[in-house]
């Protein structure tokens, strides 16, 4: 049986997410049919049938699809999961709101948040924030696992020409209304795919100081992270946390300032290639993983970091 | 409205855990266990929305071995009038927890159930959509900010994207986000007074849920280790290392 890949979108445009968890998917088995469930999403439902390995598109329409609540969508998935071995999905928080709830109308023991598929019935994942891996085998029938996308690299976006059959909504559940979203809008990278991400921690003291993380953000293309403490003392909105309950990311460059390096804090970003830590402790345990430390007063280093950056006569954007 | 609170033991937050030689698990002996961090949330906002007389008994209820009782007995001392705890040996999946939290459900019949949005220790994020699921009702998940209003809660969820509101009827689940409130400390005499609060037993057994394993854990072993790094003495240092020997920027 083919494996069902759960499109994550906008209902313009897929999220880029998608492409990694296609990867994914295409790892279990080749025969991948993806389903996209939203309302006039016609454009994004042709981007998916593109993805070379995407071999079918299953697209459902309605209005109660128009905002992805996990109540309207989890009953169509689980009619079409009769044909399915596996349904895969992104273990961001579209999936990890979705998946379990399809899980356990199939009486399916989900494997969340997979870094490694090591064949069709088993996984490696973390556990305890990323301080152990495990190695699952599941032994359901049906499995639903999510994956963690910054494991698995995004898939070809062009080329593909999959078929486009349309499939039947589900009724509207009524007990969930949608109200609102506030969504950051930001001309910066997205956090969890950028190349570089410059971090501030609670040393940074207040919301105004991130300006000093902005410029340099600015000056290097790259999104702006945050610790939980950060976020918690309200110098920076919640879309900006990198860790064991927010985001994971694994750029190239993760520069991470003002940041101790609490374990939930690593369980974000320890995968990243290169990281600079720069805090005025040196005990602290965020240089036990920095490649490069600088143990400063981020309020003289950060602008003169800017300035050494200003010297330099090319910047890898 | 009634509402039920699940809490769960796990290895403290603060502790950096070690994986067993034999690749079995992490070590549990002679380890400080608490509360899952975001379930202290749930039980905090439980216990507020009854102060302000939203609310008319909070049951905390927990699934696990003889000493996951502290965490109920923890619940009743920052104010939950009551608790339940399941006895079962050995890990549970969260699917069987959810089953199991049903059959409770079933039977006090709350309003509302609240939980930490995820575990610290398998960091699955399941129980509270698989119980939304087995039941049927609305799920709220990642809340950081509830409202009651009559029959109904408005409850704003962190998403990547920022933030998300949703209106939902009761009877529904939350699951708790770590910004949602400031869990209270138990003060002397509110811990003295929890022993005396009641904390029924039910073996998991009577319950007649199937709870026998479908995942194998084949193997759990210690991520690959980072290769220490160097201090540099100073930004200029730092820059030229990150511009010529990573080649990053």
């Amino acid at each position: 049986m083919a494996v069902l890949l759960i499109a994550e979108h906008n209902n313009k445009e897929l999220r880029p997410f998608t492409l990694n968890a296609a990867t994914a998917a295409s790892q279990i088995n080749s025969d991948v049919h993806a389903v996209i469930i939203g309302q006039n999403s016609a454009d994004a439902a042709k981007q998916l049938s593109e993805l070379p390995v995407v071999k079918k598109v299953l697209s459902v329409e309605g209005a109660h699809y128009e905002n992805f609540t996990a109540e309207n969508f989890a009953p169509v998935i689980v009619k079409l999961a009769e044909n399915y071995s596996h349904i895969v999905c992104s273990a961001n928080t579209f999936g990890k709101n979705l998946m379990p709830r399809i899980a356990a109308y199939l009486d399916t023991s989900q494997v969340s948040d997979i870094i490694k598929v090591i064949s069709p019935d088993t996984f490696l994942r973390p556990i305890y924030a990323g301080n152990a891996f495990a190695t699952i085998k599941s032994n359901d029938a049906k499995k639903c696992v999510t994956i963690r996308p910054t494991s698995f690299d995004p898939c070809e976006s062009t080329g593909g020409s999959a078929p486009i059959e349309k499939f039947d909504a589900s009724e509207e559940f009524s007990n969930t209304k949608f109200i609102k979203r506030e969504e950051i809008k930001s001309d910066r990278p997205e956090l969890g795919t950028a190349r570089i991400v410059v971090s501030g921690g609670r040393g940074m003291q207040s919301g105004d100081n991130f300006k000093l993380i902005t410029e340099i953000a600015d000056k290097l293309g790259a999104a702006i992270g945050a610790s939980r403490a950060a976020v918690d003392a309200g110098y920076i909105s919640n879309d900006h946390q990198v860790g064991q309950t927010g985001k994971v990311v694994v750029p190239d460059l993760y520069i991470a300032v003002g940041i101790s390096g609490a374990i939930q804090h690593l369980a974000g970003m320890k995968e990243s290639k290169v990281i600079v830590a720069i805090n005025k402790d040196g005990e602290a345990p965020i240089f036990s993983v920095a490649d490069y430390g600088l143990e400063a007063d981020l309020f003289e280093a950060l602008p003169q970091f800017m300035e050494e950056l200003n010297k330099l006569n090319t910047i890898q954007k | 409205m009634k509402i039920l609170v699940a809490v769960k033991r796990v290895i403290d937050y603060n502790v950096q855990i070690r994986v067993k030689e034999d690749g079995t698990g992490v070590v549990t002996d002679n380890v400080k266990m608490s509360t899952n961090p975001p379930d202290d949330n749930a039980i905090e906002e439980a216990v507020k929305i009854k102060e302000a007389g939203n609310a008319t008994e909070v049951v905390a209820v927990t699934v696990g071995e003889e000493k996951a009782q502290e965490t109920v007995r923890k619940a009743l001392a920052v104010g939950a009038d009551r608790g339940i705890h399941v006895k079962v040996d050995g890990i549970l999946e969260p699917l069987a927890v959810s089953k199991i939290l049903q059959k409770i459900v079933d039977k006090e019949k709350p309003d509302l159930v609240f939980m930490g949005k995820q575990a610290i220790d398998d960091d699955c994020n399941q129980t509270g959509q698989m119980l939304s699921a087995l039941l049927n009702w609305p799920q709220a998940t990642f809340a950081s900010k509830i409202d009651v209003k009559d029959n109904k809660l408005e409850v704003t969820r962190e998403i990547d994207e920022g933030l998300e509101t949703i209106e939902i009827n009761v009877p529904a689940i939350v699951t708790c986000d770590l910004r949602l409130n400031e869990p209270r400390y138990a003060s002397l005499p509110n811990i003295m007074k929890a022993k005396k609060k009641p904390i029924e037993e039910i073996a998991a057994s009577d319950l007649g849920v199937d709870v026998s394993p479908r995942l194998e854990q084949l193997k759990v072993e210690e991520p690959p280790k980072r290769k220490a790094g160097i201090k540099v003495a100073n930004v200029a240092e730092l820059v030229q290392k990150l511009k010529n020997e990573a080649k990053v920027i």
